[in-house]
């Protein structure tokens, strides 16, 4: 078992790095121009949104509209700290600065995370969707009519400091923390939550305590994914964090697969590239978007994974024994 | 079976998205000749806010097909490429990146609204590249960013010109301001015009509403009581409309000033706006040549008048070409360069750029009589 485990880990391992190396190989050949580059670092901080909404949304099954929201709250968490370490020469550049104000972003999203998640979460059904969904509005006009944030007019003189390198460490980081997460004690506890909520509470699962607990990471991570951005676009402005931002999280999330990490990967790349390569069919895009969308919920109602993992060592395995062995005929030959 | 319907689905998407990807390299290849000098647009061509992208993009392409009628820049022709941002940063920053290295255009005329445009303005300044907004106010669009413009005005030159047009023109000495707090043009022409105004008259009421009121009897019973000279009213038609009502049926005597949101206010509100002034980039009457030429142009080219995003979009365009005309090269330096020397007359008015690359121009001031613009005044804000 911990052989295999070990085996596995390599394999990621080796393939985040391949996938590293392979991306700075084509930018220093130039095949990779910096309109590629920056979709790129918006596939990640998409990623990162939507790996952390999967948490909330997938793992423990309570529907969140107001990722948006947390979004915002670690943006300009991240992006006020940032002008405030710098106009003070406390920091003045680099990861540091950038590792701290992220950080700060993300604790903030956090603690607004177990605010919204304590009361609404001892509620069941749709209470929670409702109560984000005002949140996320609320947070909105929050920014909008507060002074130090800017105000309707935008926050400017945010530090530009994401790059590539930086962007796709930080994606790896929160979705290696977000997988072996989901396979701990605590994530099976937060699984066993959305399976049956009763049956989990009957076996001594404080359902309360790990719903928070599950919230209030998947709304730090989104104020990680904000924090990102903000020292992306190095400008702010509280209607980026509107409502249809926080669906369009939820559609990578659901397209993806709701319970799996890697489907929420793949399905942020395609999203975050499709609108762009469509571009050519001008106004059609988001005509063949949508469309492609509504094709994908009839054919594929539980999502590209559904709720299984790629597993990279499994899939090495498969080729190495060059057919697919049904689990049923495993435990066959096993015995 | 389930396994094998996946796998099929996960082809078709990349299939899908490699000939989509393949597709888009077939078509920037083949444009890529040297006799094209490309010009970018961006604004949102979708959405709520379609109209004034579109708008923008639509004088944008008049002014290159003139040009490029003409004979372009020495024999080359101009081609605008528009793309859409759907009024999002993240979208323009994205079109942006794409024209630059994509398309590998000369200058930018975008984005159209001010959010976009600073969304865009960080990575610009790094690239030196020359940009030229037709439509963004917000005070931050051009600071410390030594290669971006704008066309148009911004919100306290406006309302400066109004308050000072207010004394000046109408003699008011009391004045009344009433506008919307939870809109950053209303509120930054309000203010303006405030700080303007009290140096020569009294502010005798100035109030707030927020975007969802309807009724304004009460507040303005309050005004009726203090009995000002003129009423500002900095917001876009569909408010002024309502305000104007109110202050019609209440049969309050008071003179209305707005802003360049009033534009288009005859269309609907004609009977209760008769009377009233507003400030606007360029009055469709102006018998200047130059203006009944474009207005022409525009109906002809476009079945539709055009409104002062079209013709900022318009002028934004051929200032841009006349820089790279004067700069004589595509080089990003030049062009800049020649852009902070323009000094030139366009429809909106004769254009010169202070040390920001914000325009130095007049102001048009437009009178509503029997439903129709009338030019009363060219006043600057200074």
């Amino acid at each position: 078992m911990t052989k295999v485990n070990f085996k596995s880990y390599l394999f990621n391992i080796v393939a985040i790095l391949s996938v590293f190396v392979l991306i700075q190989i084509l930018i220093a050949n130039g095949t990779l121009s910096r309109y590629y580059v920056s979709i790129l670092i918006f596939i990640c901080i998409n990623i990162i949104l939507a790996t952390s909404l999967n948490l909330a949304t997938g793992f423990l099954g309570q529907l969140t509209l107001g990722h948006a929201g947390f979004m915002a709250v670690g943006a300009y968490g991240s992006a006020l700290t940032a002008i405030y370490l710098r106009s003070n020469d406390i920091l003045t550049g680099g990861i540091g600065l950038l590792l701290v104000s992220i950080i700060v972003g993300g604790l903030f999203a956090g603690i607004m995370g177990i605010v919204i998640g304590v009361p609404a979460l001892r509620l069941r059904g749709d209470y929670l969707a409702i109560i984000t969904l005002g949140f996320g509005e609320v947070i909105r006009v929050v920014i909008n009519n507060l002074a130090f944030t800017g105000g309707a007019k935008g926050l400017t003189g945010i530090p530009r400091l994401v790059n590539i390198s930086n962007a796709f460490w930080i994606m790896a980081f929160v979705v290696t923390v977000l997988y072996t997460l989901t396979n701990s004690r605590q994530g099976r506890a937060i699984i066993s939550i959305r399976e049956d909520e009763i049956a989990a509470e009957a076996v001594g699962i404080q359902t309360t305590r790990y719903k928070v607990m599950g919230f209030a990471i998947a709304a730090f991570f989104a104020g990680i994914g904000g924090g990102l951005y903000a020292h992306f676009i190095a400008f702010l402005d509280p209607n980026t964090f509107n409502f249809m931002r926080s669906v369009e999280i939820l559609v990578i999330v659901v397209l993806g697969g709701m319970g799996s990490l890697t489907g929420s990967v793949m399905s942020a790349v395609v999203l975050t590239i499709l609108p762009e390569a469509l571009r050519d069919f001008a106004i059609y895009r988001l005509l063949i978007y949508s469309g492609l969308l509504v094709v994908m919920m009839i054919f594929r109602p539980q999502g590209i994974f559904g709720t299984t993992e790629f597993s990279l060592a499994g899939a090495i395995k498969k080729l190495r024994y060059n057919q697919i062995v049904s689990p049923r005929k495993k435990v066959k030959e096993d015995d | 079976m389930k396994r094998k319907s996946l796998l099929i689905m996960l082809i078709a998407i990349l299939v899908l998205t490699s000939v989509l990807a393949g597709c888009n390299n077939a078509t920037t290849g083949g444009d890529d000749t040297p006799d094209v000098i490309k010009l970018g647009v961006i604004g949102p061509l979708t959405g709520d806010y379609s109209m004034y992208g579109t708008s923008v993009e639509e004088g944008a392409k008049l002014a290159a097909e003139e040009i490029n009628a003409n004979g372009g820049i020495n024999g080359t022709l101009i081609e605008i490429i528009a793309y859409d941002s759907k009024g999002d940063g993240t979208e323009a920053v994205n079109a942006y990146n794409r024209l630059r290295d994509q398309d590998g255009i000369v200058g930018l005329v975008g984005g159209t609204f001010s959010g976009e445009t600073l969304a865009i303005k960080e990575i610009a300044i790094e690239d030196g590249m020359p940009i030229l907004s037709p439509t963004a106010t917000n005070l931050n669009v051009t600071l410390n960013a030594p290669n971006v413009f704008r066309a148009c005005y911004i919100d306290p030159y406006q309302g400066a010109s109004a308050a000072i047009f207010s004394v000046e023109n109408l003699g008011a000495q009391t004045a009344a301001v009433l506008f919307n707090t939870e809109d950053p043009y209303s509120e930054g022409l309000a203010v303006a015009f405030r700080d303007k105004f009290s140096e020569k008259g009294t502010i005798t009421n100035y109030e707030g509403y927020t975007r969802n009121d309807m009724d304004f009897r009460s507040v303005l019973t309050i005004i009726q009581a203090q009995n000002p000279d003129v009423l500002f009213i900095p917001d876009y038609t569909a408010k002024v409309g309502i305000i104007l009502d109110q202050v019609k049926e209440m049969g309050i005597d008071v003179v209305c000033i707005g802003g360049d949101g009033w534009d288009g206010i005859e269309l609907d509100y004609a009977e209760v706006a008769e009377g009233h002034f507003f400030v606007n980039h360029y009055a469709k009457t102006d018998p200047n040549p130059m203006v009944q030429n474009f207005i022409a142009a525009y109906e002809a080219r476009w079945n539709k008048t055009p409104n002062a995003l079209a013709a900022l979009g318009y002028d934004a365009t051929f200032i841009m070409v006349k820089a790279i005309e004067a700069a004589g090269s595509t080089d990003y330096a030049a062009v800049v360069e020649a852009l902070a020397k323009t000094d030139t007359e366009a429809v909106t008015g004769h254009i010169t750029f202070d040390e920001n690359g914000d325009p130095q121009k007049s102001i048009s001031v437009i009178q509503v009589v029997n439903g129709d613009h009338v030019l009363v005044d060219l006043v600057g804000g200074n």
